[in-house]
């Protein structure tokens, strides 16, 4: 019970608290560098607040224009946005998932998920939670690097009785 | 009461272990594959320092950069021949690899994966 606690302690917090690099258990204080790198506090404070994962929403912070991060190296990489959602209905007792197209694009490339992690056609992935558990689809980013599995109701958000497959974006 | 007293303090170390594993920032990776065993500390990777500054599509689509701990073969003379981290960090976008130090801060003795309070791990993945 106490180690559940503690985990959610962990993945939860109502007041930002970051690390410093040199206490955060895995850099080394010996390092004579250390004081050249930026700490999480100075660079993530100023951006959205979140309860979850690094604390910061990411995509309030990008759509609002907090940061401006680099979409290319390459100067004739296509970008490319799409807005359109997904309904995903085979969600159990557990609400539908709306899947944001637009702001999964602002981020990553097409090619990121089709075809490999999922097919570019609603419904014709077997998704399920336990395999997005274990890391697979869904679970490649959420609960590695995109806010954790702990925020249900983010990707549950609509009712089971919407139309599934593919809608406008929001 | 001696089982009790076990447990409690089993469940404390648990507690403890998790607190400590929880303590770097989420999503920060580390790469010691060969770090370790070529005499560098290993190489802490920040996925919230380059995010503010490169979207995901830039590593993970222009730079070939899988979307998995552990995928990614990278050996110091690809990123001084401009592969991987190299297209980036060569002294023109970012740092060049005579800072070893920036890179290769990690503790030794960490095993390669991703930290920072995820909550899930799927065997052989992270």
């Amino acid at each position: 019970m106490l180690m559940v606690v503690m985990c959610c302690g962990a993945a939860h917090s109502d007041t930002p608290v970051w690390k410093s690099i040199s206490d955060d258990g895995i850099h080394d204080p010996d390092n004579p560098a250390i004081s050249l790198l930026q700490e999480p506090v100075t660079a993530l404070s100023i951006l959205p607040f979140d309860t979850a994962g690094n604390q910061v929403l990411w995509v309030r912070a990008l759509q609002e224009g907090y940061i401006d991060p680099r979409t290319n190296i390459y100067p004739d990489t296509n970008i490319k946005v799409l807005d359109l959602d997904i309904i995903m209905p085979r969600t159990g007792s557990a609400k539908y998932v709306r899947f944001p197209h637009r702001a999964h694009t602002e981020w990553l490339d097409c090619s990121n998920c089709h075809d490999a992690i999922f097919k570019a056609k609603a419904g014709a992935t077997p998704v399920t939670m336990l395999k997005i558990l274990s890391g697979e689809y869904c679970g490649r980013c959420h609960g590695a690097v995109a806010f954790p599995l702990t925020e249900c109701d983010r990707c549950h958000s609509v009712s089971s009785a919407t139309q599934p497959g593919v809608v406008k974006g929001q | 009461m001696v089982l009790v007293v076990i447990i409690r303090w089993w469940l404390l170390l648990a507690a403890l272990m998790v607190t400590t594993m929880a303590s770097a920032e989420y999503a920060d990776v580390i790469l010691n594959r060969y770090a370790e065993k070529e005499g560098m500390r290993p190489v802490i990777f920040p996925h919230w320092f380059h995010r503010i500054r490169f979207r995901c599509k830039v590593c993970h689509n222009e730079l070939g950069f899988e979307m998995r701990v552990g995928a990614n073969d990278v050996t110091m003379s690809d990123i001084i021949d401009g592969r991987f981290c190299g297209m980036c960090h060569n002294g023109e976008v970012a740092w060049s690899v005579e800072n070893c130090d920036l890179c290769h801060s990690g503790k030794n003795g960490l095993k390669s994966g991703i930290f920072g309070g995820h909550q899930t791990g799927g065997p052989g993945h992270w």
